[in-house]
């Protein structure tokens, strides 16, 4: 790791600030504006995380919504017992474990078999817990504790944060340069030495954790869970269009697609609810054929030719 | 004895949408997540046909099989032919049907629930009593797994015996030296592709008979597809039937002996074994 220069102590700064003012909005919005902003935080953390595996390895993961659920579960069976605070750890190491198993059984094999787990993995849980449910006799869990939105968007900003600073360690640390070797030929990769295996299911391990942490965050919020809430199989869906519209090549990318398309979702949802499917799939075709590399990618076009235009190229 | 047969009928079933399935991913290239929409959207017809002019499902499967064939056709030729231009890889190529495909999925769940709600629909059709072995089935499951051999059947001789099958094998096995041999590997694999939604279309009307489906279960099935093609092996047509019975089987013993809500678990832990231990298939040779 080299040493930072004076222009990444002023991204560092600037960031700190955008985060302070960001951290103002429940004294400025209402209690709708606070709601969004809980929503646009949580996909933020998301779909950050998504992208810092799947961006640099085209790996499409969705289990999102598993590792979530389990983080719902985490907090909703544990508050009766621990402190809070100690639940969010354990959510986080959690959904490591998780997602180090579902590395091992399948990051070894092509992409195709990494998507199909994954999309099967949420329902699988959902249908092992129900079932369990069924055999106890219980149904949901309420969670009731005085956390109200305000804390839990403060908790998501951290954890956004942090997020942002892993993404950027890793990309500068010797993981983060085999990860871009790994996405740009893996085969080059393998021959030179690096353990391919062992690179992607440690990266995958962040996504998992943070997954989970998020979902034992949010769990105060919905204040009943039952399975088919937590383990929602549309988030991994969302998170995925919301990584991919914003733009994986960037840190900031995901960020410029979860807020619009947090802001299309609710429109979308409130006028006519049952077209949201309709929405997403249309969202995947743009994605695909108009914006392969999402909004980063039209942000970086627009800087060039505004460039070229100067005469510095 | 009773589990093993209902098993059995479930499996051929699933054999014929799996078959789909296998044409569009181990013959066209096409990792088709929108696969079991195009099921559900069999199913429709068919409920369609019956409760509105007594037409059996049977005899729609005329009609859904020819009318799905152009729509998968256009739909390659539209959506997926563009991207097999463009991708630099197979891996590129990969993920970018992925993508596509999944929203053409949720564009296809979106369009069913605008045109006939997202209610169940089931509709009773051969319902009745046939014996078999001293139990008791129902006559319309017995029909669909009857009509799912045939159709397999018709379709292995025709991979095995006809030319036009030969050529699809052939860019299955080696798309790069089909070309030499004068084989339009394009035009092939748009053919496979509406052939295999050809298929699962006549799997859904053939299902519908028997479950009740809506509009939102088709990625269910694809998950089920999914995993029959992988476990038997992709492109292998034997292996893809015999995948399909062992997991007809396992769900009706799933679900008969631990509870029924746990079908699609039991499907996913036999995927998940089978990449630990076999991810090249029941019959597949292992790739170095």
């Amino acid at each position: 790791m080299s040493a930072l220069s004076s222009r990444d102590w002023g991204n560092l700064a600037l960031c700190a600030i955008a985060l302070a003012i960001a951290a103002c909005l429940p004294w400025t919005a209402g209690a709708y504006g606070l709601s969004i902003g809980v929503t646009i935080a949580m996909y933020t953390v998301l779909a950050t995380s998504w992208a810092l595996f799947s961006g640099p390895t085209h790996y499409i993961s969705l289990a999102s919504a598993a590792f979530f659920g389990v983080g719902t579960y985490v907090t909703g069976i544990g508050i009766q017992y621990l402190p809070y605070w100690t639940l969010l750890p354990i959510a986080g190491v959690s959904g490591a474990v998780m997602a180090a198993l579902v590395g091992l059984a399948t990051l070894r094999l092509s992409g195709v078999y990494f998507v199909i787990f994954t999309l099967g993995l949420a329902e699988f849980v959902r249908q092992i817990i129900t079932w369990s449910q069924n055999i106890s006799g219980t149904k949901g869990i309420y969670v009731l504790t005085s956390i109200g939105e305000m804390h839990i968007y403060w908790q998501l900003l951290g954890l956004a944060a942090l997020v942002w600073l892993l993404g950027w360690l890793i990309g500068r640390s010797r993981l983060g340069f085999a990860l871009r070797i790994i996405g740009d030929d893996e085969a080059v990769a393998r021959h030179s030495g690096i353990d391919t295996a062992r690179a992607k299911i440690l990266l995958f391990m962040v996504p998992g954790a943070v997954a989970a942490i998020t979902g034992a965050m949010l769990a105060p919020r919905y204040v009943y869970i039952e399975p088919s809430l937590a383990f929602s199989p549309m988030l991994s869906f969302q998170v995925v269009i919301m990584a991919l519209l914003g733009g994986t090549g960037r840190l900031w990318g995901p960020l410029v697609g979860v807020i619009p398309f947090t802001f299309l979702w609710e429109a979308i949802s409130v006028s006519f609810p049952n077209q949201t499917t309709l929405l997403l799939g249309v969202c995947f075709l743009v994605i695909v054929y108009l914006l392969p590399k999402g909004f980063v990618g039209l942000i970086d076009l627009a800087a060039r030719r505004m460039r070229s235009a100067e005469g510095y190229v | 004895m009773d589990i093993l047969i209902t098993g059995l009928l479930l499996g051929g079933t699933y054999a014929l949408i799996a078959m789909g399935l296998n044409l569009q991913y181990g013959m066209a290239r096409i990792m088709n997540l929108a696969n079991g929409e195009m099921l559900v959207a069999g199913g429709f017809v068919a409920f369609w046909l019956w409760t509105g002019s007594q037409i059996s499902p049977l005899l729609t499967v005329f009609v859904v099989a020819p009318v799905a064939f152009l729509l998968n056709w256009l739909i390659y030729l539209i959506f997926l032919r563009p991207l097999v231009k463009r991708a630099k890889s197979r891996g590129q190529l990969e993920v970018d049907s992925i993508l596509t495909t999944f929203g053409l999925s949720f564009v296809a769940v979106g369009l069913m629930l605008a045109f006939f709600g997202g209610d169940y629909f089931s509709y009773s059709y051969l319902s009745e009593p046939v014996h078999i072995l001293g139990d008791t089935y129902g006559a319309n499951r017995v029909a669909a797994f009857l009509a799912a051999v045939v159709v397999c059947g018709l379709l292995w001789l025709w991979l095995n015996r006809s030319r036009a099958g030969m050529t699809i094998r052939a860019i299955s096995v080696a798309p790069e030296a089909a070309r030499l041999v004068g084989i339009d590997v394009r035009r092939t694999a748009a053919l496979a592709f509406a052939l295999g939604g050809a298929v699962t279309a006549t799997g859904g009307a053939l299902i519908s008979t028997f479950l009740t489906l809506d509009a939102s279960t088709g990625v269910i099935f694809t998950l089920k597809a999914l995993v029959i093609v992988i476990m038997g092996g992709v492109g292998d047509v034997r292996g893809t039937i015999v995948a399909a019975l062992l997991l007809g089987l396992l769900e009706t013993f799933v679900a008969r002996l631990i509870d029924p809500g746990l079908t699609l678990a039991a499907a996913y832990l036999l995927f998940v074994v089978i990449l630990l231990f076999r991810p090249q298939g029941l019959f597949g040779r292992p790739t170095t």
